[in-house]
């Protein structure tokens, strides 16, 4: 008996189940189980016994589903909540707010990410125009271009500013000659995170732009219409929904970009540490409560993006499905419709 | 015109050259802000702004020496100094200065990061004579840290050498840190009889154990006191103490019986605090770190004072049989070179564990 509990407890310690069984996420993740596990029997006593064998190998199917999900997604994003709420609401108050190099890293991201964001919707709107309504020589290279900064490692991106613009760069001695800073100063940031987000405004438009088509916007030049009002009044409508999807995902992702940043910081504590950068910085100096705060700031405005990304999705779905519509009914009668004519 | 709407029209000139000057407007401003931003604290020069470049496990250290010193400086000369700090492994910062990060003073891990400085022009080739112990005001040594208990019994350096011991030390690539480790293992086989054969054979075992090369010493010490990875680390006495003392009893500083002496160097970047007018602040600040307060911050954060009449190891410190660089690798130069260059030991003798 003695030696069966002892093999007991080894196996305990080997699975640091007591650890597992203390911490407090794990209080929380046991209630959710109970009440998913109570759902579950009533839901499988409902089914009739004769599909039962299919049913079990669905429900074997879902719980993986379920499992890597709650592994992958679920459980990381919960700690770093538990964690960053260990100490009460108050502390991670105290974190945020009274650190001023934490309260700089947040105004920091809260300024470069707008302005990076700015200038992709800017160079977005342009570019899908520009792909979307014309053709020129070299316009697939362009295309292929704008996917260059997925493609490249963000640590690339960040060496290649420096490279350009580093005081040994292209570009070194002329600023230096009007006393610009861009690399390790706010420019640099803003430059990095505009590369990576780059490809986001424009790769939602490009799309939409290609499935509206030209129609509406030929008949508004041929009814007198200037550029402008052509844009304000039939473009800018038409994609704003994709629009704003782009911004938000860019968003999300300038606020989040750590490896181009991290090369172009400099990492000068309250001057040029955005919030992931704080967040890493926080951590190596054993105050890991304080970094899971920011941590859970910057969670908290992905949630937030989430949110907004479904709303607009749900939009611009219902915008898909009308401009099938007008284009089912406009088919047969409209002479300047494209598709009669091609 | 508009029955070709598939084959889109060209794209009109005008349209090209208002994109092209929309893109260059906006690197413009992007410039001009920087500009801008240097023009506004230069107008307000009541207060002066410092940056310290410096290396990864000072970040405390710093921290109360800025504190002390901006005091100091304001009481002596009427002035308000305040100090930002940039912490991250000794060359990339080395590296960082050279490509233009505004350092004021850089206190880096070792010689050849403060020298590679200089050769690039931003600093006089005699920083080296500007301050006292050859500008290094302090000193720190190679030790070990283990877990609680010492379950693997690692008293020396031998130790290291056990089948199944795994050691984590930064990348000496990058990291001071990983540098002096590389240089003390490789060290303690000569100052113990053994021949370069004998400490490149050892150093190699070593570096076959480690799991993980953060570029960083304090990645490092993440590595090992917070992720758990690891049996031993190798790291400064100074990072070491900081690093059982956060851990609450998880972990244990070891002294081997000899290690390497480390000598972080300090020295003012000429051309910038030239430009930005701050050298009499950067010179005081390094000064300070010379003074009667200064030592006393440096001892509480457990680095080694440098004091001129030196005998033995500071009050409070264990002694240690030290070598130096120079004893294992005759210069900083040769040790770049023949150990850390492109080819060198390092190159050839490192292979990922697992390899």
């Amino acid at each position: 008996m003695a030696s069966n509990s002892r093999w007991k407890k080894s196996l305990l310690n080997f699975f640091h189940l007591e650890h597992y069984w203390k911490h407090p996420l794990f209080s929380a993740v046991r209630r959710t189980g109970q009440r998913l596990a109570r759902g579950l029997r009533q839901w499988s006593h409902s089914l009739s016994k004769a599909a039962t064998a299919t049913r079990l190998s669905e429900l074997l199917l879902i719980a993986a589903a379920v499992a890597s999900i709650g592994l992958l997604i679920v459980v990381p994003l919960a700690s770093v909540f538990v964690a960053a709420f260990a100490n009460g609401p108050r502390a991670w108050w105290e974190a945020i707010a009274h650190d001023p190099d934490t309260r700089h890293a947040i105004w920091l991201s809260l300024t470069v990410a707008p302005v990076a964001v700015a200038f992709n919707t800017i160079f977005g709107i342009a570019a899908a125009w520009l792909v979307a309504r014309f053709r020129f020589p070299g316009r697939t290279l362009l295309v292929s271009l704008f996917d260059v900064p997925f493609s490249v490692s963000p640590v690339v991106a960040g060496l290649a500013l420096v490279l350009i613009f580093g005081r040994q760069g292209l570009f070194g001695p002329t600023l230096a000659t009007f006393g610009a800073k861009v690399i390790f100063a706010w420019p640099g940031l803003v430059l990095a995170t505009t590369f990576v987000t780059l490809p986001m405004v424009v790769r939602e438009l490009i799309p939409v732009m290609e499935a509206i088509g030209p129609e509406e916007e030929l008949a508004a030049v041929s009814l007198g219409a200037n550029g402008w009002q052509v844009f304000w009044r039939i473009t800018l409508p038409n994609i704003r929904w994709a629009l704003l999807h782009g911004i938000v995902l860019a968003n999300a992702r300038a606020m989040g970009e750590f490896g181009a940043v991290y090369v172009v910081s400099g990492h000068i504590a309250g001057a040029t540490d955005t919030m992931p950068l704080r967040v890493e910085k926080l951590f190596q100096e054993y105050r890991t409560p304080a970094s899971m705060a920011v941590a859970s700031v910057l969670a908290g405005l992905a949630l937030v993006t989430l949110v907004a990304k479904v709303v607009i999705e749900r939009q611009l779905e219902a915008e898909s499905k009308e401009l099938e519509a007008a284009r089912a009914s406009d088919a047969g009668t409209d002479p300047t419709t494209g598709g009669d004519l091609s | 015109m508009l029955t070709g709407s598939r084959a889109a029209p060209r794209l009109p000139l005008s349209s090209a050259i208002a994109l092209a000057a929309c893109g260059l407007s906006i690197l413009a401003a992007a410039g001009c802000s920087g500009a801008k931003r240097e023009g506004g604290s230069d107008a307000q020069t009541t207060a002066i702004e410092l940056l310290n470049v410096s290396y990864d496990p000072t970040r405390e250290l710093y921290r109360s020496i800025n504190e002390a010193f901006a005091d100091d400086y304001q009481k002596k000369h009427g002035t308000v100094v305040s100090i930002k700090q940039s912490h991250a492994a000794s060359g990339s910062q080395s590296r960082a200065v050279i490509d233009g990060l505004e350092a004021d003073v850089v206190t880096l891990a070792t010689w050849p990061d403060v020298e590679a400085i200089a050769k690039s022009g931003l600093i006089q080739p005699d920083w080296q004579a500007r301050f006292d112990n050859q500008s290094v005001p302090y000193h720190s040594v190679v030790v070990f840290v283990v877990r609680k208990g010492n379950p693997k019994r690692i008293a020396d350096w031998s130790d290291l050498d056990r089948d199944g011991i795994s050691i984590i030390t930064p990348n000496p690539k990058t990291s001071g840190n990983g540098k002096y480790s590389f240089l003390a293992a490789w060290g303690s086989v000569l100052a113990s009889g053994g021949s370069t054969d004998d400490a490149r054979g050892f150093v190699q075992r070593l570096y076959r154990r480690t799991p993980v090369l953060d570029t960083g010493a304090r990645a490092a010490t993440a590595t090992f006191s917070q992720k758990g990875i690891g049996d031993v680390h190798l790291t400064f006495e100074n990072e070491a103490h900081l690093e059982v003392e956060e851990s609450k009893g998880e972990l244990e500083i070891i002294y081997p019986a000899r290690s390497i002496r480390v000598d972080p160097p300090v020295a003012v970047v000429d051309t910038n605090v030239d430009r930005k007018a701050t050298r009499h602040a950067a010179e005081a600040y390094l000064g300070f770190l010379y003074s009667v307060d200064g030592k006393e911050i440096i001892r509480r954060h457990h680095y080694r004072p440098w004091f001129a009449d030196q005998q033995g190891p500071p009050e409070g410190f264990p002694a240690i049989e030290m070598f130096d660089v120079e004893f294992v690798a005759g210069s900083w130069n040769d040790a770049m070179k023949n150990l850390f260059g492109e080819g060198g030991e390092f190159d050839r003798i490192y292979q990922p564990a697992g390899n």
